[in-house]
């Protein structure tokens, strides 16, 4: 396959502009690192952002940045750090659960992918954090959507509809994003030995009390030893965020709420913590299981768990994702967990070997009506099929 | 304001049409009536009217898709209405389109506590879902100033948001779920109790589409719990400048309030005159900022903040020490619309968004503005997200003034644009702002946005003449503009 680095927003336009023209599919990536995610894509060529790096512009006090889509994650996080802010979504970085190089990973390909780590729960995910974007469509043209300030509904919200669509309906050149001060304190706490269900009332408790928890997991005893916690116990994690009289105050207000043993982890502790919830970590290292990742009601959570028990499982966002890793099966265990999970809520194929990933629906199929829409949508901004075919749904 | 022109063969046909539609609704649910119809002829932009052609209030999703059906059929328009609250004209009808009111689909159809999702009919009120939950100690967080009367179907339609937006996200923010009716009559769902789905996001799409690609016939929103307390403060300033000068410090001081707003002289005077809560007025801006949470997170934030503010210049600062103190902050903020509509026999209120450092330089140009047309300003702003509402007063009795005042507003909006900011922030496009739309996109955007317009409505029946300065049929925007051979690659090894 040869591969298409275009240095510069013309550059970009023209290769998709000469795809277009002589209908040749072109697989889109930016360092590569989710391209054993989602189905694989036949195409001649690959088109890489990498080139197309760079901030250009970062206003703090507007709590907005926008970047090349080639910029690597490391460097736009490491821009904010300085001014004491983040991404809220908290984007994970799933490398290792992938098995390529971490810390490479790049904006553009975190936004395609719609990724959002445990935050999501109360700060959303990639999309409620696109102001808008720059892109370049299958028809070879360059266009943009959305603004540079948080508050926008001029126009169709292209946006949504761009995060998460893993490249098949434009090209991202440019990303503008949201961002939000850095917490000034982390703690979590964590209640000692709880199954899934209990769990599961816990994380309902804490979320429906006034106490603000950003984050709230629950890992059985095996897969917490896993990230070194827990002493042998499994754990139900929630996290504070914010100010320190007001975290401490929080986490003794829930403590009373919930009671039980317990036992708490404080700033790097708990950063470090999430980081392993947000990156699958528990999974890393054994590649020969498949991953899905199901997001559920958050009550549902739990009871997959217990429909699964051949499946190593963790719960994240309170319970509504379920994080699953089965020994590998011909149809990536694909029948098993859809019919378990029933018919509300997502599943997704996140790590499988290729040839399964090609053979299943990688995510959730769905029903006629509105499959027929998305494809109408996908025609809409990629008439003739050239970016990313197949990379959602086979033939599409 | 230029609509697309009646189609008079549709409105030659108004009794046939009502006549069959009284076959798919209960008879009641068909509206033709001339005194009746009249009712619906304008929405919150009340300088345009147009009474529809005829007007349904369906009671059930499959009625609606009957009757989308029919008209797909038939090539008759349809305007879906909530509420009927636009600013932007966005529910304003069409002599030859069905108006469709979901106002009598206004049932709460369940309460999921545990899993803190809540599901109703579009027409149940912004307010209405609160109230379904409060009991329970939770909330819908995102709150129009209208969201007495506007409908949580309205609130998807324009991506609505309120004063608590700055934390608690927009509308789009806020839903989980959607049922939504195309215009050839097929019921689709998207999302349901769980956070992101895989495959397109319909629902973020959707969300903020102005009515254009689908009617919304149920919706699931998050709702919060309440946080353990609130207060506010008013802060007041000797110049705007120094207003927004403090609003970009805290921000930028890590601090993200539940609610950040700012009213410039005329209209915290205007706001005192009408309910009387104590505000100063012997100042320039007034900033109210609102922290929710524990009370030493409150107290210590806004500790914070005063010495922030009293770095900038701040004259005077209130902290509310009680709850109706609090809402009495409030009291003037919320009613600034109907405030500003008693010392004018008409207001226009705009909605533009604008990096927040460029507030001074922006509300200066706006006076000067202000001088050429001849109208007066006043200005509610929700500071904290950079979104202004200057509110023109005119008197739309006198002749020409409407049209100058839509055309100081139209000023204001490519300001907004000019200096890295948009044309609307929560109140749609609509028909207000519709021409305007070329001076943020150009033909190639739009285009790209009209193409997504055609996946779900290919003849430009749903709510056509909105948003779109021109619409441009879908056979056309399809054409692909390739130059075989033509195309310039300097830089690319060919394929
Ligand atoms: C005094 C006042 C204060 C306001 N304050 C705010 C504010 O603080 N923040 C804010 O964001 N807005 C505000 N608004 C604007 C307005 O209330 C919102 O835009 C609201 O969401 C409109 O809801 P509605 O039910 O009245 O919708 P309508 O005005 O009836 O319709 C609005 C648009 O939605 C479409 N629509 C309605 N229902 C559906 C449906 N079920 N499916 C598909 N399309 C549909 C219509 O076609 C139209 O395009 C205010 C308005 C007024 C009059």
């Amino acid at each position: 396959m040869s591969e298409l680095r275009p240095e510069s927003i013309a550059a970009l336009t023209d290769a998709v502009a000469t795809a277009s023209a002589e209908r040749l599919p072109l697989e889109i990536s930016g360092a590569g690192t989710k391209r054993g995610m989602g189905r694989p894509v036949e195409a001649t060529h690959r088109l890489s952002l990498s080139a197309l790096r760079g901030i250009m512009l970062y206003e703090p006090e507007e709590l907005v940045i926008s970047a090349h889509a080639g910029t690597t994650l490391i460097e736009i996080e490491q821009s904010l750090a300085q001014k004491g802010q983040q991404l809220a979504f908290e984007p994970p970085d799933w490398a290792r659960l992938l098995g390529t190089a971490p810390g490479t990973q790049t904006i553009g390909g975190i936004v395609a992918a719609n990724l959002a780590g445990p935050r999501r729960l109360t700060a959303g995910a990639a999309r409620d954090h696109l102001l808008g974007f720059q892109a370049v469509s299958g028809r070879g043209e360059l266009f943009k959507a959305g603004g540079r300030v948080v508050k926008n509904v001029t126009g169709f919200d292209l946006s949504k509809l761009l995060a998460g669509s893993f490249g098949t309906l434009a090209v991202m050149s440019e990303v503008t994003l949201k961002v939000l001060p850095r917490p000034e304190r982390t703690a979590t706490l964590l209640l000692l030995d709880q199954d899934a269900a209990t769990a599961a009332g816990s994380m309902a408790a804490a979320l429906g009390s006034s106490n603000e928890v950003s984050g709230a997991a629950w890992l059985p005893a095996l897969l917490a030893q896993r990230v070194g916690v827990g002493e042998g116990a499994a754990v139900t994690a929630l996290r504070f965020e914010g100010l320190d009289a007001s975290v401490d105050f929080r986490l003794d207000a829930l403590m009373g709420l919930i009671g039980g043993a317990a036992s708490r982890l404080d700033g790097a502790r708990s950063d470090d913590f999430w980081c392993r919830v947000r990156d699958a970590e528990p999974f890393g290292a054994d590649p020969s299981r498949d991953v899905w990742r199901v997001s559920v009601a958050p009550l549902d959570g739990a009871r997959l768990v217990a429909a699964l028990p051949e499946a190593e499982a963790y719960l994240d966002w309170a319970g509504g994702l379920v994080w699953l890793a089965l020994p590998a099966a011909p149809d990536g265990n694909s029948a098993r967990i859809r019919q378990a999970k029933g018919p509300s809520g997502h599943a997704t194929l996140v790590r499988a070997a290729a040839d399964v990933r090609a053979r299943v629906a990688v995510f959730e199929p769905e029903p006629a009506p509105l499959a027929a829409l998305s494809r109408r949508v996908k025609a809409s901004f990629d008439p003739l099929g050239i970016l990313n075919p197949g990379r959602m749904v086979e033939g599409v | 304001m230029k609509m697309p022109t009646p189609d008079a063969a549709i409105v030659a046909r108004r009794r046939e049409i009502a006549a069959h539609l009284r076959t798919l609704l209960k008879p009641e649910s068909v509206i033709d009536h001339e005194d009746e119809r009249r009712v619906y002829e304008s929405d919150g932009l009340t300088a345009y009217r147009q009474p529809p052609l005829i007007a349904v209030l369906p009671g059930s999703t499959a009625e609606v898709s009957a009757v989308m059906a029919y008209c797909q059929q038939e090539g008759i328009k349809i305007v879906p209405r909530g509420a009927g609250t636009s600013l932007s004209g966005g529910a304003l009808p069409l002599a030859d389109a069905i108006t469709l009111g979901l106002g009598k689909l206004n049932r709460v159809i369940e309460v999921d506590l545990p899993n803190r999702a809540v599901t109703v009919q579009p027409g149940v009120t912004n307010l209405g879902i609160t109230r379904a939950v409060e009991h329970a100690g939770f909330y819908y967080a995102p709150d129009p100033s209208s969201q007495i009367a506007c409908t949580i179907g309205g609130n998807i339609a324009e991506n609505s948001g309120g004063v608590h937006c700055l934390k608690y996200g927009l509308t789009t923010n806020n839903v989980l779920g959607l049922e939504f009716v195309l215009m050839n009559g097929d019921v689709l769902r998207i999302g349901g109790k769980h956070l992101d789905s895989g495959g397109y996001d319909l629902l973020g799409v959707l969300t903020g589409s102005e009515g254009l690609l689908g009617v919304v016939t149920e919706v699931t929103v998050r709702v919060l719990a309440k946080p353990a307390h609130l207060k506010a403060m008013m802060i007041g300033f000797p110049t705007s400048e120094s207003a927004g000068d403090c609003v970009a410090r805290i921000i930028a001081g890590g601090i993200i309030p539940a609610g950040m707003e700012m009213m410039d002289r005329p209209a915290i005077h205007a706001a005192e005159a009408f309910v009387r809560v104590g505000y100063p007025l012997d100042v320039e801006a007034l900033l109210i900022v609102e922290l929710d949470g524990p009370e030493c997170e409150i107290d210590a934030y806004m500790a914070r903040i005063e010495a922030i503010a009293g770095d900038c210049g701040a004259v005077s600062c209130r902290v509310s020490t009680t709850e109706a103190e609090r809402l009495g902050f409030w009291a003037g903020r919320k009613a600034a619309f109907p405030a500003v509509g008693r010392i004018s026999p008409d207001y226009l209120c705009m909605d533009g968004t604008i990096p927040r450092r460029r507030l001074s330089e922006v509300l200066a140009r706006m006076e000067v503005l202000s001088q050429q047309y001849g109208l007066r300003v006043a200005n509610v702003f929700h500071a904290g997200d950079g979104n202004l509402h200057p509110l023109i007063l005119y008197d739309a009795n006198q002749p020409g003034e409407l049209d100058r005042c839509e055309r100081f507003g139209a000023d204001i909006l490519r300001l907004c644009v000019e200096v890295g900011g948009v044309l609307t922030g929560e109140h749609g496009v609509g028909v207000e702002k519709r021409d305007l739309m070329p001076v943020m996109f150009n033909e190639q955007d739009l285009d790209h946005q009209m193409r997504l317009k055609c996946a779900f409505d290919p003849d430009h029946l749903l709510n056509p003449g909105k948003v779109f300065p021109q619409l441009r049929r879908c056979a056309e925007l399809g054409h692909l503009h390739v130059h075989h051979g033509e195309l310039a690659f300097p830089d690319l090894p060919r394929f």
